[in-house]
């Protein structure tokens, strides 16, 4: 095999949220990302500049990421859109979520998934509310690396002293939160300023640009390698007469590193044993988050989905009682004493709301007290109490065991999205 | 790559494994939607890792349109036999007999739409509560908005505008009686993806997706295979020419266009995407209908 397809079959895969206001050039920078990486195919671009001169403009970037027709005769962007594109160091996958103050709901979706956010701040208006809400959400999702585009230098005659004042106050608030990794550049997404090639218009800057940073930002430490967690998804029982007895607990390893001979122990049970063989592709000796394989154990239990294989000497939190910062998906209002069907990794249970703590305004992070009622695009703090026990770690330890959706029995649709705090 | 990092292709392998096996856990009866192209193909090889050493527990469905190239039906036949998988198959042919839909007539008859109701009604006739499909959200515009859940109503039918949120890797697949769900396993591969994968897992694929001398018409820009399925003006009739092609999507003889290429390997087809610069579906008749013709099918129903 050439060396150039062995490195075709060997690159990183990086997903990433993009957040901005409306008008902030998120489209256009989305586009230009996929324009300049050449992942446009010459008749999505041919298409475009066919409709940019309808319209009387030039290459209008922004029609790229037009979507559905029920979007574009109302000019706006429903859902969250998934877009893909690939340089020769990784893969990306984007997560672009509309601007609208409305949408918190998208935006938590499309962060939930991300390792990093590109949040866009137009330099003409500097930081807004809306800004806050951006950098608040992808924090609260616990997103480990945010890039902040200082976007459209271009209209502001590429001024330092514009960037370096929006540069200061996004540090000042980004201090007040739970954020470990941030990087600022000023762009201009329309003329490609420090977006795929360096910018001869700000000399004075001296950073990377955007795509370097995709490219280049270390992701390797984002999987938590430490708590043992394997969620049991399936069990394999092929019951046929060369695997008479063969019993395999399938899933997808939240976290840590598992290995033959391992001492675990099963949740809720109790029961402890012995690895015996763990298989992905093939017979594995180590497998490690996020790797879905099968696990074969020494003693012939009866467990299953559900269930969770942890270390011995690492378990998680085991309780009914969970507190967590909500987010809330449906124009059905959360109150308290309401029932809803739980999913927690391979587990699903009833819960009840025992407590609505506070409300959060996400503009400003006040805490409104004495909330009665969480509704759609509203932020809480709720305690919740569930049927069975959870086994769970907080959100800020494990992004995997520590979310929950809640469903409603009715209507059987996801309405709400917990980080669970304790 | 590190020690504890996978590599893109491995990302993407565990998480269609972690979404067929959902498929399994949540629901009773659910089928995979097979076509005999390479989505479909991934998805029957991954299906297989996702459940071994038992077999795969859903049945394939393909959906024929009666004009298929005869390649895609041998291979599907050794493939399933060679994956253990079981074939269900919805005829066109059989819906039209039966008056259930009526044939497009005219130069650009196709039995693309017709398709939709026979999937429907084999999707009711054998109660499947579930449809694994090969679509990717690289592939179109209205497909990058759709999830890997994707929850049909009464009528099979897919609102755009009220979909579940879709969150983590937490799969919501609670439905009422009659309604049921389409799951993409592939919904974050790209069409690189999917050729690296079958590089690297050295998976068989129908000979069609290799450069080969056929026997064909251009129509409206697209490079149609000559074939009885096809109705051919006069103009059509005179300038059929053989030309080396190769397949990029497989679907029915009448809306697959091919792509002229002298790739023979599946390196040379790695190195030829890499470069190709037109998309995958720009050569398909199916989504030349309209500028909305994917959104509009899937409202519908389809794939």
């Amino acid at each position: 095999m050439s060396e150039e397809i062995k490195g075709y079959l060997d690159m990183e895969l990086l997903r990433f949220t993009t957040a901005g206001s409306v008008d902030d050039g998120k489209s256009t920078l989305i586009g230009r990302l996929l324009y300049d990486s050449k992942t446009l195919f010459q008749d999505q671009i041919e298409n475009v500049k066919k409709i940019s001169k309808q319209r009387g403009e030039d290459l209008n970037l922004a029609l790229l990421m037009d979507g559905l027709k029920a979007e574009r005769e109302q000019g706006i962007t429903i859902d969250v859109a998934y877009r893909y594109f690939a340089t020769p160091v990784r893969k990306f996958i984007i997560a672009d979520t509309p601007g609208h103050p409305q949408y918190t709901r998208n935006m938590v979706t499309g962060a939930s998934t991300a390792n990093l956010a590109v949040i866009l701040v137009d330099a003409r208006n500097g930081v807004v509310e809306q800004t806050h809400r951006h950098i608040f959400i992808a924090s609260l999702l616990q997103i480990p690396h945010f890039i902040i585009c200082i976007n459209k230098m271009d209209l502001v005659n590429f001024k330092e002293e514009t960037y370096n004042q929006i540069k200061n106050e996004i540090k000042d608030f980004v201090s007040k939160l739970d954020i470990k990794d941030v990087y600022f550049i000023p762009i201009s997404a329309l003329l490609g300023d420090n977006v795929v090639d360096g910018s001869d218009n700000m000399p004075w800057y001296k950073g990377s640009t955007l795509k370097y940073l995709l490219e280049n930002i270390h992701i390797g430490s984002d999987e938590n390698l430490i708590d043992c967690r394997f969620p049991i998804q399936y069990v394999i029982r092929p019951r046929d007469d060369k695997y008479h007895d063969y019993r395999g607990y399938a899933g997808k390893i939240a976290s840590g590193i598992f290995k033959p001979g391992d001492k675990i122990k099963i949740l809720p049970s109790g029961f402890t044993s012995t690895i015996k063989t763990i298989e992905g592709m093939s017979k594995i000796k180590e497998a490690f988050a996020p790797m879905s394989v099968v696990m074969q154990i020494e003693d012939d239990y009866d467990i299953g989905r559900g269930d969770m294989i942890v270390r011995e000497d690492n378990v998680p939190i085991i309780s009914q009682d969970v507190d967590l910062m909500l987010c809330w998906m449906n124009k059905k209002k959360l109150h308290e004493g309401n029932k809803y069907i739980v999913k927690h990794t391979t587990k699903e249970t009833k819960c009840i709301v025992k407590k609505i703590k506070y409300k959060l305004n996400i503009n400003t992070l006040h805490r409104i007290e004495g909330a009665t009622e969480i509704g759609l695009n509203d932020i809480g703090r709720i305690k919740i109490r569930t049927a069975q026990p959870l086994f769970y770690d907080s959100y800020r330890d494990n992004r995997t065991t520590g979310c929950l959706i809640l469903i409603d029995e009715q209507t059987n649709e996801t309405v709400g999205a917990g980080m669970i705090k304790r | 790559m590190t020690h504890y990092n996978l590599t893109h292709l491995e990302k993407l392998e565990s998480e269609a494994i972690y979404v067929m096996r959902e498929v399994a856990a949540q629901f009773e009866n659910p089928c995979l939607l097979f076509s005999g192209g390479k989505d479909s193909i991934v998805m029957g090889h991954i299906s297989k890792k996702a459940f071994k050493p038992a077999k795969i527990p859903y049945p394939f469905l393909h959906i024929d349109t009666g004009h298929n190239f005869q390649e895609t039906l041998d291979y599907r036949d050794k493939f399933l036999k060679k994956i253990g998988a079981r074939l269900v198959v919805g005829s066109v042919q059989k819906s039209i007999d039966e008056g259930r839909v009526k044939e497009e007539t005219g130069k650009h008859a196709s039995r693309n739409t017709l398709q939709t109701i026979t999937l429907l009604d084999t999707i009711n006739e054998h109660k499947f509560d579930c449809a694994i499909g090969g679509g990717r959200r690289d592939e179109e515009k209205a497909r990058a908005k759709e999830r890997f859940f994707s929850h049909r109503n009464d009528f099979g039918q897919w609102d755009p505008k009220n979909q579940r949120p879709e969150l983590w890797g937490l799969y919501n697949g609670r439905k009422h009686a009659g309604e049921h769900f389409r799951v993409f396993p592939l919904s974050n591969w790209t069409e690189m993806d999917i050729w690296q994968y079958i590089l690297k897992e050295k998976i068989p694929i129908p000979k069609i997706y290799f450069s080969h001398k056929r026997k064909c018409i251009i129509r409206d820009g697209v490079i149609l295979a000559n074939s009885s399925y096809l109705n051919l003006d006069e103009k059509e009739k005179q300038n059929i020419k053989e030309m080396t092609v190769r397949c990029r999507t497989i679907g029915d003889m009448v809306c697959t266009g091919l792509t002229e290429s002298k790739a023979s390997t599946l390196e040379e087809i790695v190195k030829e995407v890499a470069q190709i610069r037109s998309s995958e579906r720009g050569s398909r008749a199916d989504d030349k209908r309209s500028e909305t013709a994917m959104e509009d099918r899937k409202k519908e129903g389809y794939f």
